[in-house]
């Protein structure tokens, strides 16, 4: 089999110090190659998003290994961990995190502003994310002018814009209505099916995990159970 | 990445005018402050100066009584004579020009216009030792002295009240019991910081004594005016005359001055040190003025921390780097505080011209305290709108973004 896009080898994560301390992750063991569709459940409090975190990059692991693409993610700078995430990934949260007062054109535009990409190209670009998330006419509008919806389809554009190898999405549908779930549900797929995007996506509703092809169940800091559908 | 940052920095100060303007508004007001005070302190300064040395740069004025003040009463203390005058001008080499002086407060009446005045009798050098110059007819002469002519010089003030336009020259103005011939009109000097010395009718000190005052005293002088020669001591000078009215007054050597001598230059380096006190103390008024500016942009910038932080924090999690994030932050705040500088150097530009004319002072652009206070300005914004960027942009990207 080809070599893993991301590879987990005991990884820990503590808060505080001393008797303070809280073990949030003890010791994950977790392989994911690329073009899968992964649910990450667990109940609150099982460390699924610290878990997330730490993969995104938006986070460090207290001690063990991690491996994207063969890269020593632990070893890492701040600096290259935030090339790291301009060039390679992607994210999506529950709370959206758009810039405020910002035309959904400028925060598609943003990380390609980071990249170092030139007007023309950006704004191309941009179009072309916001086109495929279904948001054509919606444009110059800011975040406060859109519904929890169209947020999340702004958000998701802006993950995609750079073409990222891996997509992140904390509780993409935490903050959603039954019917928009399943429209960004259906994004999400497309794009993992059409793109051959990784998703890794933390959520704790059965019928959005039924979504991915494969579970990992945590629990207390620890995998419980990880099952791939056929 | 400098112009990506320049550009991000623009669009974020163009996202949150409210923001940008209270920010430089802050630094705005502290800069105008600044430099109209300073500017306009300096320009008082100046125009004291210009007023002192419009009095006479080299000026003694003897005055009968101890000193200024309570020591000042002249009680019981005899008068000065013509005759010290004489004397003093003969024996002290020093002494360019010496002229006795008797004023008097009379009503002066022209018409239906009436007003009380200081009434001067002197003779003609007294024009030359106090710098007065002519706007229109003559001064009176020696022959006008020795003849006691009843003709006087009067100041721009006697004229406006007592002629309003017409023109005085010629005319004839009742001083207190008698009646004078206006021969000439003093090109005016303006207030000083001791009245408005333009409020003044100058005549021979003989027609004032004997037809103004014709009492015993009437001999008597109340001040003798003298210039020094250029480049004299003037303390050895004041020592000299000092010690030749001891002798004529016969003083005792127990016994203290009573009379004094007032030394222009002496007043002139005294006013001056205190109007640059003044400048300095307005120019810290508003120093605080720029402080108080600065805070409130601090608390600006502090109270949009929060948002701010979340900003920043999605900013990393798409990818900037925290050296990234704080170069637009620096250009934000470098920006703002230029910009609100600039107004603030232009607004002062204007309060101080306008104002200047106001309260009749010169306006002199000043640049060292333009840059001063720029400068200042600028470190100000520079350092509350970085610092609190620094720390957030060295957080996690996950710990920035749960800040709310």
């Amino acid at each position: 089999m080809n070599t893993p896009l991301i590879e987990l080898r005991g990884l820990t994560k503590t808060y505080g110090l001393g008797d303070a301390a809280f073990q949030a992750l003890k010791g994950i063991d977790l392989t994911i190659h690329k073009g899968e569709f992964v649910a990450i459940m667990g109940p609150s409090g099982s460390g699924k998003s610290t878990l997330m975190n730490v993969l995104g990059c938006l986070d460090t692991p207290t001690t063990g290994s991690y491996q994207y693409e063969s890269i020593a993610v632990e070893a890492l700078d701040a600096d290259q961990r935030s090339l790291l995430r301009r060039y390679a990934l992607g994210f999506v949260f529950q709370g959206f995190n758009l810039l405020a007062r910002t035309s959904s054109l400028e925060n598609v535009e943003l990380p390609l502003l980071y990249r170092g990409m030139s007007r023309a190209d950006r704004h191309e670009k941009a179009v072309a994310a916001l086109t495929s998330v279904g948001l054509t006419t919606k444009l110059s509008r800011t975040p406060g002018e859109l519904s929890g919806g169209q947020q999340q389809r702004v958000a998701i554009a802006r993950a995609i814009v750079t073409e990222p190898s891996t997509l992140f999405a904390d509780e993409p549908t935490g903050n959603l209505d039954s019917v928009t779930t399943r429209d960004i549900m259906e994004l999400l797929t497309r794009l993992n099916e059409d793109r051959g995007i990784t998703v890794l996506m933390v959520t704790h509703d059965d019928e959005v995990a039924a979504t991915a092809k494969r579970r990992v169940v945590i629990k207390d800091g620890l995998v419980e159970s990880d099952s791939t559908s056929p | 990445m400098i112009w990506n940052a320049f550009a991000i920095a623009v669009r974020e100060i163009g996202r949150n005018l409210t923001r940008a303007f209270l920010t430089v508004l802050g630094i705005f007001i502290g800069v105008a402050a600044i430099i109209t005070m300073v500017t306009l302190g300096q320009g008082a300064t100046l125009a004291v100066k210009a007023q002192i040395s419009s009095l006479g740069s080299n000026l003694l004025t003897l005055r009968p009584g101890a000193g200024f003040g309570s020591r000042g009463s002249t009680a019981g203390v005899p008068h000065f004579t013509e005759k010290d005058a004489l004397i003093l001008g003969e024996q002290i080499a020093n002494i360019a020009a010496i002229a006795p002086v008797r004023t008097a407060a009379m009503s002066t009446i022209n018409l239906s216009n009436a007003r009380s005045s200081t009434v001067t009798g002197t003779t003609p050098v007294y024009f030359q030792i106090n710098k007065w110059s002519l706007a229109d007819g003559r001064f009176f002469t020696d022959a006008d002295v020795r003849s006691g002519s009843a003709v006087c010089v009067i100041g721009n003030t006697v004229r406006v009240e007592l002629f309003g336009t017409e023109n005085p020259i010629g005319a004839k103005i009742r001083i207190g019991r008698a009646s004078c011939e206006v021969i000439g009109l003093l090109a005016t000097k303006g207030q000083a910081g001791m009245g408005d010395q333009d409020d003044t009718i100058i005549m021979p000190l003989s027609a004032l004594q004997r037809r103004l005052i014709g009492k015993t005293s009437s001999n008597d002088i109340n001040q003798i005016s003298i210039s020094a020669r250029d480049g004299t001591d003037s303390i050895a000078l004041i020592a000299e005359i000092s010690s030749l009215m001891r002798q004529r007054r016969n003083l005792q050597r127990n016994q203290d001055n009573n009379f004094n001598i007032f030394d222009t230059r002496q007043i002139a380096e005294t006013l001056g040190a205190t109007t640059q006190l003044m400048t300095m103390l307005l120019a810290a008024v508003a120093g605080v003025s720029l402080l108080v500016g600065g805070i409130g942009i601090m608390n600006i910038m502090l109270v949009s921390v929060t948002e701010r932080t979340h900003e920043i924090g999605i900013r990393l999690a798409i990818g900037a780097t925290a050296r990234e994030v704080l170069l637009q932050f620096l250009i934000e705040a470098v920006t703002l505080s230029c910009i609100g500088g600039l107004l603030g150097i232009l607004l002062a530009f204007g309060l101080c011209y306008s104002l200047a004319q106001v309260i009749q002072v010169p306006f002199n652009f000043n640049s060292q305290i333009n840059l001063i206070a720029f400068a200042f300005s600028a470190l100000v914004g520079v350092v509350f709108g970085y610092t609190p960027a620094r720390r957030a942009a060295r957080l996690n990207p996950i710990d920035a973004l749960r800040h709310e």
